[in-house]
């Protein structure tokens, strides 16, 4: 069985690391927020201006000065601070963000990324994607394996306008857990129930296979 | 103490012409200049340039220039949301420069700190370098960025003074700090406008010298994109 999103989340959240701060993009990866590991202390950055965000409010407690990145309503926890978009993209771009995880539409065998444009069809801009890939140490993507066209998103290269060269470190999908390493795609896990052979079959780009590839245990 | 205040927002925004470049303050809805942009709709004014992260709603924020075919150009991130936006931007009619939105924060407080350009490693590798120079620092290529200014910048605050000082709430913060300090005439409004020697100096977080002309705005809506709640358990 192919992974559904909330469990993309899920796997996600096993790579959090302790005491550490970590960026959400819009879509899947706002929902890594809901799986943190027990005795895992994260702090989410929210790039509008937010570190320390806590949860969506209560119904009646809206706060229209309180938003995230994804203009959604949220809340603050204790130890929070709120911050300029400069002083924001200057925790960003200084690495001092430990981890991005966010969206794609394509992800190449070299780790680029294509998330932000489709040429004639969708420009509704890059916002803060491009300041986010260029810099994070980690950046993990988290998307469906294929678009709707049953097309792979795992690519040898990217064919839509790139968001960032070399950068995405590992690559979690609906059917699959990939790390990018300087010979390409490494296939890491499988979700449970699928084969390799399925995963190779609607993949674009080269897997690389070591040994058995264990199922992702949720 | 040089006291900004203007009485009322006729006399905030003298000076204003077509073909000017304006910026504005906030995050999608957050944090928006409701009083100025509302002004500007009414205004004979066309051919303008602005620098804003989004660009409103169809009926709100800087879709009410849009409509009236108020703006020539938009430098922005991220225009996700407006339709007519999308519309005039793919006939033609509107000129759009998308920009990452880090750079474009710097940009503008670049703009007021009196630094012409820096190196960014955003956008480089896509299409937001070409044409731009770019050179390796520490074994990682960066491109050039250029410091941006406006004739007018209009940024909205919580609380701000008769000097101009001004404290921000939330996250209705985000751009506003920086356009201050890249605005010829900065033009602060805010939800309450107090006398000087309320504010405590130490909370502040835009300065007065930055700002040019300070009033109370009324009637903030401060509509919400996106209201996501969640349920008592």
């Amino acid at each position: 069985m192919a992974l559904d999103k909330n469990q993309i989340a899920q796997r996600i959240a096993q790579e959090l690391e302790h005491n550490t701060y970590v960026n959400l993009g819009i879509g899947i990866p706002t929902l890594v927020a809901n799986y943190i590991p027990k005795g895992i202390d994260i702090e989410f950055q929210s790039e509008n201006g937010v570190l320390g965000m806590g949860p969506f409010p209560y119904a009646g407690d809206e706060d229209p000065d309180l938003i995230n990145a994804g203009k959604q309503t949220i809340t603050t926890l204790d130890g929070a601070v709120l911050f300029d978009s400069a002083t924001s993209f200057a925790m960003i771009r200084g690495q001092h963000v430990q981890l991005t995880v966010l969206g794609a539409m394509e992800v190449s065998e070299n780790g680029d990324i294509a998330n932000w444009k489709i040429p004639g069809k969708m420009v509704k801009g890059m916002g803060g994607a491009m300041d986010l890939v260029a810099s994070a140490d980690n950046i993990i993507v988290a998307m469906m394996h294929t678009n709707r066209a049953g097309e792979s998103k795992i690519l040898k290269q990217c064919t839509l306008p790139i968001t960032g060269v070399n950068c995405v470190k590992k690559v979690v999908t609906d059917l699959a857990v990939l790390e990018v390493t300087k010979k390409g795609f490494k296939l890491l896990e499988r979700a449970p129930g699928v084969s390799v052979e399925e995963i190779k079959n609607v993949t674009d780009a080269k897997l690389i296979i070591e040994g058995e590839i264990l199922e992702m245990i949720l | 103490m040089i006291n900004k205040t203007v009485d009322n927002i006729e006399k905030a925004l003298e000076g204003v012409e077509s073909n000017m470049t304006f910026m504005f303050g906030g995050f999608g809805l957050s944090g928006i200049p409701e009083n100025a942009i509302a002004s500007l709709s009414q205004k004979e004014i066309f051919g303008l340039t602005c620098i804003s992260n989004n660009a409103g709603v169809d009926d709100f924020g800087l879709g009410l220039l849009l409509k009236r075919k108020q703006i020539k150009k938009m430098i922005s991130s991220y225009v996700g949301e407006n339709a007519e936006f999308e519309r005039q931007m793919l006939s033609g009619e509107l000129e759009v420069d998308l920009i990452p939105q880090g750079s474009l924060a710097e940009r503008c407080r670049a703009g007021g700190a009196g630094i012409p350009a820096f190196f960014t490693p955003a956008g480089y590798g896509t299409e937001v370098a070409q044409g731009k120079e770019m050179r390796e620092y520490n074994g990682k290529p960066h491109i050039l960025e250029t410091a941006l200014t406006a004739d007018f910048a209009f940024v909205k605050a919580w609380k701000g003074d008769a000097a101009g000082n001004l404290v921000f709430k939330g996250t209705a913060r985000n751009f506003n700090p920086l356009m201050a300090m890249a605005g010829k005439i900065t033009i602060a409004e805010v939800e309450e406008l107090l006398p000087v020697g309320e504010l405590d100096p130490n909370q502040i977080h835009t300065p007065g010298i930055f700002i040019q002309r300070i009033f109370q705005g009324e009637k903030y809506e401060k509509r919400i994109e996106q209201r996501t709640v969640r349920i008592k358990e």
